[in-house]
C-alpha cells in the first residue's frame, strides 16, 4: 500500500449530499477481477454521456481539476454498496484525500486499506475548503497526516481526529494481514476454546 | 452492573485480542464469498503466498453476474463470465464449498445462507457485501466487508474492529393490514436518514419485529445499511429456532440442543444501556414507496412529492437533483406516479414470503397493458417451492416473466436492466442514480405494493386492492 504522509493539492468540490459508490464506480466496472485501471471510469455516469464523450461541466472534466488530488464532498460520502472498487477507482484516477463532514462506514474502512485519508471535518471547517476547492490551482489545500491538521489557501488550519492504528498503518504503508497474522497465537487459542464452547461452529 | 446488549453478547464471544485503545481482532465464525468482491482478495493472498485459514468457514456463489434467463448457454458477456469462472478455479483450488450457477441451491447470497442453515444465531458473518446485515435478523452480528477485509478474513479469519456504537430500534405494537416488514425498514430509515445509523449496529425489538416471520426480519435487518448501520440484528427467538432447525448445515442431536441452549442466552437484558433510541409506534407506519434517488427519500403512499424547499442544508440540492432525474413534478401525488417496469426480488425481498405476497395480490389478475414485469426469486430452493405451491403460474398467467435466481435487476449487474427513463416499481433495496441501469428512475416498495403497482399501472396503495383479494 502506497504511504500517505502529507500532501498538497488541488482540490475538487462536489457538494452533494450522499454520493454513493454507485455513483463513484458503477456496477458495469465492477466486472474486472483487476484493482488497477479503474480510474478513467471514476464518477463513469456523471462524467460522461452516452456516447463516451466527457461532459464539460462535470467537475473532473473541467481543466483545473484534472489533476485533482483531493475531493471535498458533501455529506454521508461513499454511502451504500461495500464494493472497494470505489477506493480504488478514486486511487487510479489519482485522489488520496476525501474530506466531507461524514462517510459511510464501510467505504471509510476500505479507503485506510488503499492509502487514501478520508478526513472528518466540522460542516463549518468543510465550507471553508470548499470555498477554496472552487477556486481551483487558486487555493491549494494542505493535508498533514502525522499533525492530523488540514491547511487551507490562507492558512487557516483544521485539526481531524484520526484512529492511531489505522494512521501508523497508512503513514507506513502497512498491510494489515500481516500484522494480524503475528496475533496467531491469540487466533489459536480463541478457536481451541470455540471448539469446546461452541463445538457446532 | 446494569445488563448487557445482545451485540455486547456477540462481540465478547467472538474477541480474540484487544489492544489498549480498544481496538479489537474479531473471530468470524461465517464467511460468505460471491464474484464480484473477492478475485482482487483471492490474488493478494497468492501474491503473499498465503493460504485461508478455515476453509470450511467459508461458503461461495455467484449470484451478481448470473443470467436469469436460460443457463444451458453459461453467460454471453466475457468479462462477466471471467469473474464467475476465477470463483469457481479459486474456490476449487482452495477447497471452498460453492454452489455452482447451475447448482438448484445457487441463489443471493443472503438467501443461500440462512436456507441452508450457514448462517445461525450467535455467529459472527462477513460477506463482501453490503447487504450482509441481512443474517442479523437470526441474532447474528453480520455486517458487509470490502475486498481488502475479505482478504483478511480469508488469511487470519478475523477482522480488526473497534466496537460500534448500539442503537435500539423499538416497532411498538400491531402493524396495520397492507404494512409490512419492507414499509417498516424503509419508515426507519425516512425517520433516521441515511446517515443515521453510521457508526451504529441498531438492534430491532418490540411487538411488530417479534410478530414479523424470519423472511420478514431479513427484510428489516437487510436494510440497515441503507441507513448506514454495518449491522442490524433481531434477538433470535422460537420462530427462529424454529426455521433453523433441520437445515442441511444447522446443527443435529446434542449439538443441536448445546446451541440452542446458548442462543437462549442472547437477548438484550433487562435496562442494558444503548447509545441511542428510536420507538416508531406500529400502527402509525403506513405503506410507503420512495420518490428520490436516496433511501431515505421515503413517503406513505397517500402523500405528494415534496418541493425541495420543504427540505434544509445540503438536502435542497439533493432533492432538486432527485426530482429533475426522477422526472417528477413537486406537488402530483405519489398514486398517478404511472410505471414502465416491476421488479419482484432481491436479497431484501426474494424470498418465498415475499413470492406469497406480491402473488396474493396478482392472482386472477393481469398486469397493466405496457407494463414489464419480472419476478426473480432469491433462490432455486425459492423458485422451486414458489412453483410448487402455485404462485409461479399466478405470475405467469398475471403477464409477468418467472426467471432464475440470482442478484438480477436490484443492481442490473447481469443483463437486466432498465433502460433510460424507464420507471420501476422494485422491491430492491436501493433507489440511486442509475442502480438499476443507466438513468433508470427507481422507486422502492414492498412486494405488495410492486404487485398492486404492476396491476394499476401507477403507484398504488395496496390496501385499495386487498378488499377483493384478502
Amino acid at each position: 500500500m502506497k504511504k500517505f504522509t502529507t500532501l498538497t493539492g488541488v482540490a475538487a468540490p462536489m457538494p452533494l449530499v450522499n454520493i454513493d459508490t454507485d455513483m463513484i464506480i458503477p456496477k458495469l466496472f465492477l466486472k474486472t477481477i483487476q484493482r488497477s485501471g479503474l480510474g478513467k471510469n471514476l464518477f463513469d455516469e456523471m462524467r460522461y454521456d452516452r456516447q463516451g464523450n466527457e461532459i464539460p461541466d462535470f467537475v473532473l472534466n473541467q481543466p483545473q481539476y484534472r489533476k485533482a488530488q483531493i475531493l471535498v464532498a458533501g455529506d454521508n460520502f461513499g454511502c451504500g454498496s461495500s464494493r472497494e472498487h470505489a477506493p480504488w477507482a478514486l486511487l487510479d484516477f489519482g485522489i488520496r484525500c476525501v474530506i466531507s463532514t461524514s462517510f459511510a462506514d464501510i467505504f471509510f474502512n476500505n479507503c485506510f486499506k488503499n492509502g487514501i485519508l478520508p478526513v472528518v471535518l466540522p460542516p463549518e471547517a468543510v465550507a471553508h475548503l470548499m470555498d477554496d476547492a472552487t477556486k481551483g490551482e487558486n487555493a491549494r489545500i494542505t493535508v498533514d497526516l502525522e499533525s492530523q491538521v488540514v491547511t487551507a489557501s490562507d492558512g487557516t488550519q483544521f485539526p481531524f481526529e484520526v484512529d492511531a492504528f489505522k494512521k501508523h498503518c497508512l503513514m507506513n504503508g502497512l498491510d494489515d494481514i500481516g500484522l494480524s497474522l503475528e496475533k496467531v497465537s491469540a487466533i489459536d487459542a480463541f478457536e481451541a476454546r470455540a471448539k469446546t464452547q461452541f463445538p457446532w461452529l | 452492573m446494569s445488563g448487557q446488549t445482545l451485540f455486547q453478547k456477540l462481540w465478547d464471544a467472538h474477541v480474540v485480542h484487544v489492544e489498549p485503545d480498544g481496538q479489537t481482532l474479531l473471530y468470524i465464525d461465517r464467511h460468505l464469498v460471491h464474484e464480484v468482491t473477492s478475485p482482487q482478495a483471492f490474488e493478494g493472498l497468492k501474491l503473499a503466498r498465503r493460504m485461508p485459514r478455515r476453509v470450511d468457514a467459508a461458503v461461495a456463489v455467484p449470484d451478481h453476474n448470473v443470467p436469469t434467463t436460460d443457463r444451458s448457454k453459461g453467460i454471453a458477456d466475457p468479462i462477466a463470465r471471467l469473474q464467475v469462472e476465477t470463483l469457481d478455479a479459486n474456490c476449487a483450488e482452495f477447497g471452498i464449498r460453492e454452489f455452482r450457477m447451475d447448482d438448484v441451491r445457487q441463489g443471493i447470497v443472503h438467501v443461500i445462507g440462512p436456507e441452508e442453515g450457514l448462517t445461525l444465531p450467535g455467529m459472527t458473518v462477513v460477506c463482501g457485501d453490503s447487504h450482509t446485515a441481512t443474517h442479523g435478523a437470526f441474532g447474528a452480528l453480520a455486517h458487509g466487508i470490502g475486498t481488502s477485509e475479505v482478504e483478511h478474513v480469508l488469511a487470519t479469519q478475523t477482522l480488526i474492529q473497534k466496537k460500534s456504537k448500539n442503537m435500539k430500534v423499538e416497532i411498538t405494537g400491531k402493524l396495520r393490514p397492507g404494512v409490512t416488514a419492507k414499509d417498516i425498514t424503509l419508515a426507519v430509515i425516512g425517520k433516521t436518514g441515511t446517515a443515521g445509523g453510521t457508526g451504529y449496529v441498531i438492534e430491532y425489538c418490540g411487538e411488530a419485529i417479534r410478530d414479523l416471520s424470519m423472511e420478514g426480519r431479513m427484510t428489516v435487518c437487510n436494510m440497515a445499511i441503507e441507513g448506514g448501520a454495518r449491522a442490524g440484528l433481531i434477538a433470535p427467538d422460537e420462530k427462529t429456532f424454529a426455521y433453523c432447525m433441520g437445515r442441511p448445515h444447522a446443527p443435529k442431536g446434542a449439538a443441536w440442543e448445546a446451541a440452542l441452549a446458548w442462543w437462549k442466552t442472547l437477548y438484550t437484558d433487562e435496562g442494558a444501556h444503548f447509545d441511542k433510541v428510536v420507538t416508531i409506534r406500529g400502527e402509525d407506519i403506513e405503506p410507503v414507496v420512495t420518490w428520490g434517488t436516496s433511501p431515505e427519500d421515503v413517503l406513505p403512499i397517500g402523500a405528494t412529492v415534496p418541493h425541495p424547499e420543504d427540505f434544509t442544508g445540503g438536502k435542497v440540492g439533493a432533492a432538486q437533483r432527485s426530482l429533475e432525474y426522477m422526472g417528477l413534478t413537486p406537488g402530483m401525488k405519489l398514486t398517478d406516479i404511472t410505471i414502465d417496469a416491476v421488479f419482484i426480488g432481491s436479497c431484501t425481498n426474494g424470498r418465498i414470503e415475499d413470492l406469497r405476497a406480491a402473488a396474493a395480490v396478482l392472482k386472477g389478475r393481469k398486469i397493466a397493458p405496457g407494463v414489464r414485469g419480472m419476478v426473480v426469486p432469491g433462490s432455486g430452493l425459492v423458485r422451486a417451492q414458489a412453483e410448487a405451491e402455485g404462485l409461479a403460474q399466478i405470475f405467469l398467467d398475471a403477464g409477468f416473466e418467472w426467471r432464475m435466481a440470482g442478484c438480477s435487476m436490484c443492481l442490473a449487474m447481469n443483463p437486466d436492466q432498465l433502460a433510460p427513463e424507464e420507471r420501476c416499481a422494485s422491491t430492491s433495496n436501493r433507489n440511486f442514480e442509475g442502480r438499476q441501469g443507466y438513468r433508470g428512475r427507481t422507486h422502492l416498495m414492498s412486494p405488495a405494493m410492486a404487485a398492486a403497482a404492476a396491476v394499476t399501472g401507477h403507484l398504488t396503495d395496496v390496501r385499495e386492492l386487498m378488499g377483493e383479494t384478502v
